[in-house]
């Protein structure tokens, strides 16, 4: 693993090209609005926070990005093709995801988690896979080299072999940040990496996103653990109740007492004042 | 006692023996015991020949008295291996006391079941002989002794009951000493030759009787040999010797037929070349049920869907058309037309899930049945005959040689259903081949993954459709394939043969059983599986009335007791027997596991 420092002064936000570009985005449930018109962009070797009290619907915007729902309105392009609404066409176009709780094949061993990952960038079918050809053999070697590869990335090299579920939590995590690796991304979309991680294993994985951003992959990250975020983000987003709230930098994201209201509640007369406030939509800081 | 079970297991890995003997004691009589048995096989045990196989006879052994025989001779061999004989002690690599045990248990349970299946069947327990008696009790005094032999194996914490009457579980291995590698090969091939021999003896069982001794026996004997490591380390050498190993087995298999002489070869090689139809076929459904991890239940449908195709292809009269092709050609179209209608009922079942999956497949299964069962000319356009079915299918002729008669070579003669035998090995082994070989691929991978968590592997970049649809597709070709072989075994065929269930095989809830049984997502579980179901119901026939009863007895007990399957597959052992094999490994907690937000 790369020995990258947690200073965010140094990787000042590289200007980049817009990676993701996701606009207006609506998701509806029935009447429930999960998702209210959010829009965010993601440039090339960003990594960008997405921050919310429970329930305010960062999941399921992520889903929305990675094909899993189908957005009611707004539109998602990745590198300025619109996204189709198949999570395995997301992949496939150079998005990769991790789940908030773990959804790794458990009974398959961690080399071959990390071989699933690599299923997209692969193409040998059922015929060359009964004959074994020669461009079967070495697509199959390469792969397995690719994959050792992304394990040890991860540090998880000496546990190709054994089974997935018997990992313990935090290398479970790392094998699921291996197998998104795995299909090559442009983007990566983190979904709360560190949740129940101790303080050194969420050290490690602050380390592990910025070794992956090295990489050159943008990175886009839900995270509750608010030193993690501040640590590592070059921008962050506030989603509360569906809505973006506020976007910017560790500071202005800090700095803002609607996002510390958002978490921690307002008296009873500066209710309505925020209220207001949301209405009156986000400010669009693209830098 | 009650001490030894308030510590844990590993602490308690040999409790004291079930029965209080000093060692040497327990060794004596358990060998006596042993020695005495395997000689009682040559007493005659009952005044009556009406017996089936004659036990009258002293001087040699006749058909229960063998497998008494047998019993009596390997739990002798396994005490000798305890004792530490030399040349011996590599066979148990996981101690051999437990083993003894079980082979003591073994041998005492067919030796009564002879006894009282005479008593039973003859009125009484006068028709015992002397001979029978000793038998019968030297039996128990081997149990007896065994019990009393130190224990070797690993006890749960529990009743005491159970650790008194449970030979433990198998200990860690001791490490396998280095063989040179001509001796592995020798292992091999011996290893072959021996499961050669059990299946042979086994199929050509001519009465109820002796088949369920036999299977008594080797129930047992196989669970020991699992016990004493002895598995285990063949697989490790097997693994080595692959290749020799997979070609040896087909090479054995080859040689069955010749095996069988005498009046009831044909019957028997009819019986293989079945079990072969059914054990190809649920090597299909394993790909369907075992990798992808799609409940089909009407899978029967498609091994008709190729019966049908070939012998409408055959020129067997009174068929719609009335052509016939060459085998390669009518084997080959019946394979496709399976596939083909494995895509036209997957394209639209697939699209739900789990349960649902079932029942709707279920229900295609009985539609492909009653379809047939109405293209007669009356309900529909005569394609199939109807009820009636397509008869007298014409038997093969490949290259000028006729599979309908008697071929000899050199002092072997094999007939008609031998001869269909060897045609089937050759399309098993294309089929164990495509199975092994695509598992164990990118499309594999991305079967079990489809399994294991479809969400995730959608978020892979797996086509979950498409890869469900080819799974679905690739089972029913392969099902298919067995079909048109099928359809030439029995000359004809009619549409009752493809049920959900009945109480012959193949009909589909047999065949997933078969797949369950014997061990989802390995090669040999369902070959093994199968062989076993459909040897049970041939041979039992007496308890034709009651074998459904006993199909769902036997899917309880093995669900209970041994999820996995006899031939488990190393992930799903583990999966079922976790808190067993893994001790400090841990999952994620149980609340982080809640649904995502």
């Amino acid at each position: 693993m790369t020995d990258t420092t947690t200073a965010t002064v140094d990787n000042a936000p590289a200007p980049g090209t817009p990676l993701l570009q996701a606009s207006n985005v609506v998701m509806r449930f029935g009447g429930l609005t999960a998702v209210n018109d959010v829009s965010l962009t993601v440039n090339t070797g960003e990594i960008i926070g997405l921050i919310g009290p429970n329930g305010a619907g960062k999941t399921t915007f992520f889903n929305c990005l990675t094909g899993l729902y189908v957005p009611t309105e707004g539109t998602v392009t990745y590198k300025g093709a619109t996204l189709p609404p198949k999570p395995h066409k997301v992949t496939q176009a150079g998005m990769a995801r991790t789940f908030q709780n773990i959804r790794l094949f458990h009974n398959m061993t961690v080399l071959e988690n990390v071989l699933v990952g690599r299923h997209t960038r692969t193409k040998e079918g059922l015929l060359s896979a009964i004959l074994r050809g020669p461009g079967y053999r070495r697509e199959e070697a390469e792969s397995r080299a690719k994959a050792m590869e992304y394990l040890d990335f991860v540090g998880l090299a000496d546990k190709a072999g054994s089974l997935a579920r018997n990992l313990p939590y935090g290398e479970q995590r790392k094998l699921e940040v291996a197998r998104a690796l795995a299909s090559e991304p442009g983007l990566l979309l983190l979904d709360e990496p560190t949740a129940g991680m101790n303080p050194q294993e969420t050290r490690a994985t602050e380390e592990l996103v910025f070794a992956v951003r090295d990489r050159g992959i943008a990175v886009l990250v839900i995270e509750h653990d608010m030193r993690f975020i501040f640590n590592l983000c070059d921008r962050v987003a506030v989603l509360v109740q569906g809505r973006k709230l506020v976007e910017g930098d560790a500071a202005t994201v800090q700095g803002d007492e609607r996002v510390v209201a958002a978490y921690l509640g307002t008296p009873y007369e500066a209710d309505a004042d925020s209220t207001t406030a949301d209405d009156s939509t986000t400010p669009e800081e693209n830098q | 006692m009650t001490d030894t079970l308030q510590i844990r297991p590993e602490a308690a890995a040999a409790p004291k023996p079930a029965i209080p003997l000093p060692t040497a004691a327990a060794r004596a009589v358990t060998a006596a015991g042993a020695v005495l048995t395997a000689a009682s096989a040559f007493l005659s045990w009952t005044y009556s020949s009406q017996f089936p196989g004659d036990l009258t006879v002293t001087g040699y052994p006749g058909g229960l008295q063998w497998i008494t025989f047998t019993g009596g001779l390997l739990t002798l061999l396994y005490l000798l291996v305890g004792y530490g004989a030399p040349g011996l002690r590599g066979l148990a690599p996981g101690g051999a006391e437990g083993t003894t045990v079980i082979l003591a248990v073994g041998a005492a349970a067919t030796t009564w079941f002879t006894l009282i299946a005479i008593s039973v069947e003859l009125g009484g327990l006068a028709n015992l002989t002397t001979g029978g008696w000793v038998a019968g009790v030297a039996s128990l005094l081997a149990v007896a002794g065994a019990l009393g032999l130190p224990r070797d194996g690993q006890h749960p914490q529990g009743n005491r009951l159970g650790v008194l009457l449970y030979p433990g579980k198998r200990p860690e291995l001791r490490p396998a000493e280095p063989m040179p590698a001509v001796l592995e090969v020798g292992v091999v091939l011996l290893t072959l030759a021996a499961a050669l021999g059990v299946f042979a003896y086994g199929v050509d069982t001519s009465y109820a009787e002796l088949f369920a001794g036999f299977l008594i026996l080797t129930g047992f004997a196989a669970w020991a040999l699992n016990r004493s490591g002895d598995f285990a380390r063949l697989g490790e050498i097997m693994q080595r010797h692959r290749v020799l190993a997979s070609v040896g087995a087909f090479v054995a298999a080859g040689l069955f037929p010749f095996t069988q002489t005498g009046g009831s070869a044909e019957a028997n090689a009819n019986l293989g070349v079945s079990i072969l139809i059914f054990a190809a076929t649920a090597l299909g459904l394993n790909i369907v049920v075992g990798l992808a991890g799609l409940l089909d239940l009407g899978y029967v449908a498609f091994l008709g869907v190729g019966a049908y195709t070939a012998a409408l292809v055959s020129g067997a009269a009174g068929t719609a058309f009335n052509v016939q092709f060459p085998f390669w050609a009518a084997a080959l179209l019946g394979a496709v037309v399976s596939g083909i209608f494995g895509v036209l009922l997957g394209a639209p079942t697939l699209r739900v899930r789990g349960d649902y999956l079932a029942i709707v497949t279920l229900g295609f299964g009985e539609i492909f049945r009653i379809v047939v069962q109405n293209l007669d000319g009356t309900s529909g356009p005569n394609v199939t005959n109807g009820a009636i079915g397509i008869s007298n299918v014409p038997d093969l002729n490949i290259l000028g040689f006729d599979f309908g008669s008697a071929h000899s070579f050199g002092p072997f003669s094999i007939g008609r259903f031998a001869n269909y035998f060897e045609l089937m090995l050759l399309f098993t082994a294309i089929i164990v081949l495509v199975f092994s070989r695509s598992a164990n691929s990118r499309i594999g991978r991305a079967w079990v993954a489809i399994r294991e968590d479809e969400t995730a592997a959608t978020a892979m970049g797996i086509n979950g459709f498409r890869f469900k649809l080819l799974a679905f597709a690739l089972g029913a070709t392969l099902a298919g394939l067995a079909g048109t072989v099928f359809v030439h075994v029995n000359y004809s065929i009619v549409p009752d043969t493809f049920q959900f269930a009945g109480p012959t095989p193949p009909n589909s809830a047999f065949l997933l059983a078969a797949v369950v049984i014997g061990g989802m997502g390995t090669v040999s579980g369902p070959l093994v599986g199968a062989s076993l179901f459909f040897l049970l119901q041939a041979k039992l026939s007496f308890l034709h009335d009651y074998q459904l009863l006993l199909f769902g007895l036997t899917l309880i007990l093995f669900m209970r007791f041994r999820p996995e399957g006899i031939i488990p597959n190393r992930r799903r052992q583990l999966e079922f027997h976790e808190s067993q094999t893994e001790g400090g490994q841990e999952g994620p907690t149980p609340e982080l596991r809640t649904a995502e937000a």
